[in-house]
C-alpha cells in the first residue's frame, strides 16, 4: 500500500520554492524577532531609545556643516538641515535594512544550525524592526518640519504624499533583496561582507542623500545616479514630504521595477543557499 | 503504536573537507558546467567512508551513506554510535537544519528538534519573555505557548526566576527552562540529542518521565541520541547503531547497547595501557591471564565455572617493603562492581621472591556479559606502585547454575545474579 505523505525532504530546491503557507505559521516568531530586536538594542545603555534619534540628528548637523556651511551647496527653498535630514532619514532605513540582513546567514549559524524555521523570518524581522525605528525618526522629521514651518519656512508636503508608503516598500524590498543575495553568498565568499561595509559608504554619495540632484545635472553627471534606484528613491521621498525634487517617470518606473526584480532574486537565491548553506559557512 | 511516520529512504551526506579558499570556487564551477549540460555531479561518484581516524586520499567524505529506516508512530529510537559516526548529522537533516546530498525523507506531521538546549535565548530578556521565542523557534504560536505557560514554568523549576534576564541564570538552569518549552510542545516527532548532559540528576530523572510520557501517552515519536545507554536503554524501545555513516545494526534496545559496547571495546587481551610507569626499580605486573578450573586459558565462561585471574610479576627493586594486590571487576560500562585486595582481605604481602600472583572468584553471581579486570600493586595507605587500567577482558557467556536450561539475565536484564534457594 502507498503510504500518502505530507513532507518530504529532498536534496533537489525548486527554482521558486517560496513557501509563504510556511511563513504565516510562523508569523508569531516574526512578531516575536521584531519584538526582541527593538527593545534589547539599548538594554544597559543610559539614553536608551533616544539613540535612535541621535543618530540622524549628529550625522545632519555634520552633513549640514561639511556641505552647506562649507561647500555652499544650494538646497533651493528647503532649509539645508530639514534637507539633509529628510536624506539621512531614509538612507538610513536602506541602509540598516541592507547590512542588517547582509550577514544574516553568518550572524544567525548558531541558531540555524540548530533548529528549522523559515530561514527568511530572519531577515523580514530586520526590516520590520528597522521600520520601527524608520517609523520614530520619521517623527523626528517631522517635528523639525513644523520647526521650520512655524517660523516661516515655505515648504509644504506634495501632493503626492501618500505615496510615501510605497517608497519605504521599494526602500524595504531593494534593501531585503539586497541584503539576501550578499547573505547567501558570504555563506561561501567571505570576501562580499567586507564588501559590504564600505561599498554601502560609497553608495550613499551617489544616492542624493546630501546632494541634490541639480547639483549632478550641473556638473554633468547624471549617469552616476540615474542608474541608482536609491538616488530616485531619496529624491522622490524629498519630493513628496518636502515639496522640492527632481522627479521623472523614468525613475519611478526605472525604481519599482529594479526593487521588484532585486527582491525577487534575493528570494530565488536565499532559498537556493538555505537548505545547505550550514555546511560551507 | 502503528502507522509509519517518518521514512528515511537511502539519505547520504557528503561533506568536503579541509578549508574553502580558492580551490573550491574551481569545484563549483565544474559543478555548475556539469548541471549545465544536465550531467550527474561529478564530485557525487567520488568520497571515501568517514574513518575519522584513518588518513584519506580524498577530499570528499560521506558523513551519511544510504540511511534507510522507518520509525512507527510512538516509537522511541535511540541512536547510538561512537563520535564521528554521523549521529549529528542525520538529525540535522531530519530536523531540516541541512539537507541531504541525496535521498529522501517522509513524514507525516511535525518535527521538531532540541538539538542544544536554549537554541535562541537572548541573554538579555527575561524568562518568560524567552519561553515565549524560544516556543515560537521550535513553532508554537503564541496561544499555543500562552495556553501552557503556567505547566512550563512550574516544570522548569526556576519560577522565582522568570522575570529576570537569562544572562544571570546557570547553565542548569538554562537547560531546564529550555527543556521545559520543549516538552510541551507537542510535535509529531521530537527530536533530542544529548541534551540531558547538562541538568542535575533530578532533572534528568524528570526529563527522561517526560520523553516517556510524550512517546507513551501522547502517542508521539521521539528520536534519541545519547551515549548514556542507561538513558538509551530505559526510554527507547528500538535502537540504531550507526558506524562511519552506515546502519551497523538495528533492534532492540538490550541487544543493540551490548553490541554496540562490544563493538567499541578496546581489545582488551593485550594490555598496552600501563597508567603508571614508575623507574625501574618498582615491582611491576608484566603479564596476566585467565584459567577456567581445569586450568584451560580462556575468555569466554560458563557462570558454574570459576575464574582464576593469573599474574606474573616483574620485582628486580632494591625495594624491600611487600606490596599487595588488588584487583577491580568492572562491567562494560566501566563500572566497577567488585574489588579485593589482598592485603585487607587476607593479610597477604607479598616480596621480591613472589613471581606469580593468583586469584580464584567465584562467577556465580555475575551475569552474561563482559567484563574487565583492572590491576594494581600497592603498598597500603601509599601510592600505587603499578596500575594495569583495562588488563584484561573476559565474558560471562552461559548462566544456568542450576541446570535448568535458562541463560539467565536475558529476559529480565538484572544486574547480578545472589545465590538464593526457593521453599515451599
Amino acid at each position: 500500500m502507498q503510504q500518502k505523505w505530507l513532507f518530504v525532504i529532498t536534496p533537489k530546491t525548486k527554482l521558486i520554492d517560496f513557501n509563504f503557507k510556511e511563513v504565516w505559521a510562523y508569523r508569531d516568531l516574526l512578531i516575536l524577532f521584531v519584538k526582541r530586536d527593538v527593545i534589547t538594542v539599548y538594554k544597559q545603555t543610559i539614553l536608551g531609545p533616544l539613540w535612535y534619534l541621535i543618530q540622524p540628528l549628529f550625522t545632519s548637523v555634520i552633513f549640514t556643516l561639511v556641505f552647506n556651511t562649507i561647500a555652499k551647496i544650494d538646497t533651493g527653498e528647503i532649509p539645508p538641515f530639514l534637507f539633509n535630514l529628510a536624506g539621512v532619514t531614509t538612507w538610513n532605513y536602506f541602509k540598516e535594512c541592507l547590512t542588517g540582513t547582509a550577514d544574516t546567514f553568518k550572524k544567525n549559524q548558531n541558531i540555524f544550525g540548530k533548529v528549522y524555521f523559515p530561514r527568511i523570518i530572519m531577515p523580514l524581522s530586520v526590516v520590520l524592526s528597522n521600520l520601527v525605528k524608520f517609523g520614530i525618526q520619521t517623527g523626528i522629521l517631522l517635528v523639525f518640519y513644523m520647526y521650520y514651518v512655524s517660523i516661516g519656512s515655505v515648504i509644504r508636503p506634495s501632493i503626492y504624499v501618500a505615496t510615501f508608503p510605497i517608497i519605504v516598500l521599494c526602500m524595504a524590498m531593494l534593501g531585503l533583496g539586497l541584503g539576501m543575495i550578499i547573505s547567501s553568498m558570504v555563506t561561501k565568499y567571505r570576501d562580499l561582507s567586507f564588501l559590504v561595509s564600505f561599498g554601502v559608504q560609497l553608495l550613499m554619495y551617489i544616492s542624493l542623500v546630501s546632494l541634490p540632484y541639480n547639483l549632478f545635472v550641473i556638473n554633468d553627471l547624471t549617469w552616476a545616479v540615474d542608474y541608482n534606484p536609491m538616488a530616485h528613491i531619496i529624491e522622490l521621498s524629498r519630493y513628496v514630504l518636502l515639496g522640492e525634487g527632481t522627479v521623472s517617470l523614468f525613475g519611478v518606473v526605472y525604481t519599482l521595477i529594479s526593487s521588484i526584480s532585486v527582491l525577487f532574486i534575493g528570494i530565488l537565491v536565499f532559498n537556493k543557499t538555505e537548505k545547505t548553506f550550514i555546511d560551507t559557512i | 503504536m502503528g502507522d509509519i511516520i517518518l521514512k528515511v529512504e537511502n539519505v547520504s551526506k557528503q561533506y568536503r573537507l579541509g578549508t574553502l579558499g580558492t580551490g573550491s570556487i574551481s569545484h563549483d564551477l565544474n559543478r555548475v558546467w556539469h548541471t549545465v549540460r544536465g550531467k550527474e555531479d561529478p564530485y557525487l561518484k567520488i568520497g571515501e567512508s568517514n574513518d575519522r581516524s584513518t588518513k584519506g586520499t580524498s577530499e570528499y567524505v560521506w558523513a551519511l551513506r544510504d540511511i534507510s529506516f522507518e520509525v512507527k508512530r510512538g516509537e522511541v529510537l535511540g541512536i547510538i554510535g561512537k563520535n564521528g559516526a554521523g549521529k549529528s548529522t542525520l538529525l540535522k537533516i531530519l530536523s531540516k537544519v541541512t539537507g541531504p546530498t541525496t535521498g529522501s525523507i517522509k513524514y507525516n506531521g511535525r518535527i521538531a528538534s532540541l538539538l542544544e538546549v536554549g537554541t535562541g535565548f537572548h541573554p538579555e530578556m527575561t524568562g518568560k519573555e524567552n519561553i515565549f521565542l524560544n516556543g515560537a523557534i521550535l513553532g508554537m504560536t503564541k496561544i499555543e505557548i500562552n495556553s501552557k505557560l503556567d505547566e512550563i514554568i512550574v516544570f522548569s523549576g526556576c519560577e522565582r526566576y522568570i522575570d529576570t534576564p537569562v544572562k544571570r541564570y546557570s547553565s542548569g538552569m538554562r537547560v531546564r527552562l529550555a527543556f521545559a518549552v520543549a516538552a510541551f510542545l507537542e510535535p509529531d516527532i521530537l527530536i533530542v540529542d544529548e541534551v540531558l548532559a547538562v541538568g542535575d540528576a533530578e532533572f534528568q530523572k524528570k526529563a527522561i518521565g517526560k520523553m516517556q510520557d510524550i512517546s507513551s501517552q501522547g502517542g508521539r515519536t521521539v528520536l534519541f541520541v545519547s551515549h548514556d545507554m542507561v538513558a538509551i536503554q530505559k526510554i527507547c524501545n528500538r535502537v540504531v547503531i550507526l558506524k562511519n555513516g552506515m546502519i551497523l545494526k538495528d533492534g532492540s534496545p538490550v541487544k543493540m547497547i551490548t553490541e554496540y559496547l562490544s563493538v567499541t571495546k578496546v581489545k582488551l587481551d593485550n594490555p598496552t595501557f600501563r597508567k603508571l610507569d614508575k623507574k625501574e626499580i618498582f615491582p611491576k605486573i608484566i603479564k596476566c591471564f585467565l584459567y577456567n578450573s581445569e586450568r584451560n586459558l580462556q575468555s569466554k565462561f560458563n557462570a558454574a565455572d570459576s575464574i582464576t585471574l593469573v599474574t606474573k610479576i616483574e620485582n628486580n627493586s632494591t625495594l624491600s617493603n611487600r606490596f599487595s594486590f588488588l584487583w577491580m571487576l568492572q562491567d562494560k560500562a566501566d563500572t566497577t562492581i567488585a574489588a579485593s585486595s589482598s592485603a585487607i582481605m587476607e593479610n597477604l604481602f607479598f616480596d621480591e621472591t613472589t613471581k606469580t600472583v593468583s586469584c580464584t572468584i567465584d562467577s556465580s553471581s555475575l551475569i552474561p556479559g563482559e567484563y574487565k579486570f583492572k590491576l594494581f600493586l600497592h603498598v597500603p595507605k601509599q601510592e600505587p606502585l603499578d596500575i594495569w587500567e583495562e588488563a584484561i577482558s573476559f565474558e560471562i557467556v552461559v548462566h544456568d547454575i542450576n541446570n535448568v536450561g535458562y541463560n539467565y539475565g536475558t529476559n529480565w536484564n538484572p544486574q547480578m545474579y545472589l545465590a538464593h534457594k526457593w521453599n515451599k
